[in-house]
C-alpha cells in the first residue's frame, strides 16, 4: 500500500469531495433536464407531444383545451420540447424535491 | 490406503444471483472440492424485461429512450446503435460534425464506465479506499455530462440523422481542461495499479484465458484484450473512428491483472481520443432529417466499455421493426467466465467474476418458459 499513501495524506489535508446534504445544497447547474411547463395560449392542442413521448406521460385532452402531465412517469428526455412546433413547452432546470403524493400536473388555458 | 485419509467431497454451493461482490444478478453454482472450483453452472433470467418486443411495438421514433434504457452505465452507445440502425434502414447520411459530437461522448461514456468498473473491482479485491479514490475521479465525467446535456448519467443526445444539441466554444475549453484534470489524476493512481504488491496478489496469475480458448469461446472487449488479441470493435471505423489514429490496448498475460490493466490504459486512450476528436472537429449541420420509413435489414456492430454490441434491425417499410436483436457484450463474456473459474480457488472468485464487468440486466433477453412449471 505504499503507493497509496501520498493520496492518503494528501485528501486527510484537502477539503472534503462530497457535499452535507440536506444541511448543504449541491451547486445548480444551468441547463439541468427538469420539469417541463406548457403555455396553453400557445398550444393548439396538435398532440405531438403526445404521441412521441417514450414514456406516455402526457395527456392532451383536445376538446376540453386541457394538458396533463405525469411528472412521476415522466424521464425527463425533453424530447416533447424539442418536437413541439408552437414551442409551447418551457423546459425548466430544477430539480423536484421529494414529495408524499404523487400527483399529475394539469395546465388549462 | 490408511484408513484415516478421509474422501475428498464434491459440494456444490450457490453464488448470487444476490450477493454483496455482485453488481447484478445471476446464480452462479460452484461445485468445489474442498477449496477448488471443479464445475461451474450458470443461471440467469432474473432480471429478463421484454424489451427486444417492446421495441417492436413501439413506434421506431420512441425508443431511442427504450434503447438507452437497456444499460445505465453503455447508455449513449445503445442510443447511438440504435440510430446507427435507423439510420442505415432510411439511407441516412449523418452530417460530419454529428459524427465527431458522437465518438466524442461514446469515449465519455467509456470513461465514466470504466471508471466505475476500477472502483467496484478494488472493491472487490478488498481495496476500499482505492475505490473512494476512483469514484471521487470518475466525478470529473459525470459533471462533464452534465454541463453537457444536463444529466449526470443520460446524456439522451442522439436523434436519428444525428444529435440534438452542438458544443460551443466554452464547452469545448471545458472539455480540454477536464481532460487535463482527469489525466492528471489517472497519473496519481497509475503506481497503486502498476506497482502495488497487495493490489496485484488478488489478480496475477488467477483467472487464465488462454489466446487460443478466448477466440474459441467468442470473448469481447477487454476480456479478449485481456489474452493479448487485438480485436475491438471501433477499428471498423464506424462514426469517427475513421479520422482518429489509434490501436487497440491489450495485453497478454491473460489473467485478471491484465484485464484491470487493459482498462485502466483504454482510460488514457478515451482522454486522447476525445483530446483529437474535439481538435479536428469540423463545423457544419448537426443532423440530417427525412421522413423515410425504415426498410430492409441493418447490422451495426459498436464498441462498448465491456466490448462488442450487436444490433441487427428489419424493417418493413411501416412505424414498427418488424424484428430487433440486440446482442450486449455480457452474454458472450459468460463462457470464457465459466472457463477461467475452473482450477481456482474460492477465495479467487469474486476477483474473476468481476474481471468480465458482468452487466446482467443488458444480457438478458431470452426466457424460456416451461408449461406448468417457472
Ligand atoms: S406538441 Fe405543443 S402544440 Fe401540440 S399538443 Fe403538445 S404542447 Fe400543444
Ligand atoms: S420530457 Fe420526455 S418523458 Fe417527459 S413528458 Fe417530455 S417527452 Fe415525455
Amino acid at each position: 500500500m505504499p503507493e497509496m499513501l501520498g493520496i492518503i495524506l494528501r485528501n486527510l489535508f484537502s477539503k472534503p469531495a462530497t457535499v452535507k446534504y440536506p444541511f448543504e445544497k449541491p451547486e445548480h447547474v444551468p441547463g439541468t433536464r427538469g420539469e417541463i411547463s406548457f403555455d396553453m395560449s400557445k398550444c393548439d392542442q396538435c398532440q405531438d407531444c403526445e404521441r412521441l413521448c417514450p414514456s406516455g406521460a402526457i395527456k392532451v385532452d383536445v376538446e376540453g383545451k386541457r394538458i396533463e402531465w405525469d411528472p412521476y412517469k415522466c424521464m425527463y428526455c425533453h424530447l416533447c420540447v424539442r418536437s413541439c412546433m408552437h414551442q409551447a413547452i418551457t423546459p425548466l432546470d430544477n430539480v423536484q424535491p421529494p414529495v408524499y403524493r404523487l400527483e399529475k400536473k394539469v395546465f388549462e388555458t | 490406503m490408511s484408513k484415516h485419509v478421509e474422501e475428498v467431497k464434491t459440494t456444490v454451493f450457490p453464488f448470487g444471483p444476490q450477493h454483496p461482490v455482485l453488481p447484478e444478478p445471476i446464480q452462479l453454482r460452484f461445485v468445489v472440492e474442498e477449496e477448488e472450483i471443479v464445475d461451474v453452472l450458470p443461471q440467469i433470467g432474473y432480471v429478463h424485461r421484454g424489451i427486444e418486443k417492446a421495441i417492436e411495438l413501439n413506434d421506431y421514433r420512441r425508443n431511442i429512450y427504450l434503447c438507452e434504457r437497456i444499460c445505465g452505465i453503455c447508455n449513449y452507445m445503445h442510443g447511438m446503435a440504435y440510430s446507427e440502425s435507423i439510420e442505415k434502414l432510411t439511407d441516412t447520411v449523418v452530417p460530419l460534425r454529428a459524427k465527431y459530437l458522437r465518438t466524442v461522448w461514446s469515449e465519455l461514456a467509456r470513461l465514466q464506465s470504466h471508471l466505475l468498473w476500477l472502483g467496484f473491482f478494488s472493491e472487490g479485491v478488498g481495496f476500499e479506499s482505492l475505490f473512494m479514490q476512483v469514484w471521487k475521479i470518475r466525478e470529473i465525467v459525470l459533471e462533464l455530462n452534465e454541463a453537457t446535456a444536463g444529466h449526470r448519467i443520460h446524456l439522451s443526445t442522439n436523434v436519428i440523422g444525428g444529435v440534438n444539441m452542438d458544443m460551443d466554444e466554452g464547452l469545448i475549453k471545458r472539455y480540454y481542461k477536464d481532460m487535463g484534470r482527469l489525466r492528471k489524476e489517472m497519473d496519481s493512481l497509475a503506481p497503486v495499479f502498476y506497482k502495488d504488491k497487495a493490489f496485484q496478489a488478488k489478480q496475477v496469475g488467477k483467472g487464465i484465458l488462454p489466446k487460443k480458448d478466448a477466440v474459441h469461446m467468442g470473448a469481447v472487449g477487454p476480456t479478449i484484450r485481456g489474452s493479448g488479441i487485438p480485436q475491438d470493435m471501433r477499428t471498423n471505423y464506424y462514426e469517427a473512428y475513421g479520422f482518429l489514429d489509434f490501436e487497440p490496448v491489450t495485453h497478454d498475460t491473460e489473467d485478471v491483472y491484465a484485464r484491470t490493466l487493459v482498462r485502466f490504459d483504454e482510460v488514457y486512450q478515451s482522454i486522447d481520443l476525445i483530446e483529437a476528436a474535439l481538435k479536428q472537429m469540423p463545423e457544419g449541420p448537426i443532423v440530417d432529417k427525412n421522413d423515410r420509413f425504415p426498410d430492409g435489414v441493418a447490422v451495426v456492430r459498436v464498441e462498448q466499455p465491456r466490448g462488442e454490441c450487436f444490433y441487427y434491425a428489419v424493417g418493413n417499410g411501416t412505424i414498427h421493426l418488424e424484428r430487433m436483436r440486440i446482442r450486449t457484450p455480457t452474454l458472450p463474456n459468460i463462457p470464457p467466465l465459466l472457463h477461467m473459474l475452473k482450477g481456482y480457488e474460492i477465495s479467487d472468485i469474486p476477483a474473476i467474476v468481476h474481471s468480465i464487468d458482468p452487466c446482467m440486466a443488458c444480457a438478458e433477453r431470452i426466457t424460456y418458459v416451461k408449461k406448468g412449471g417457472q
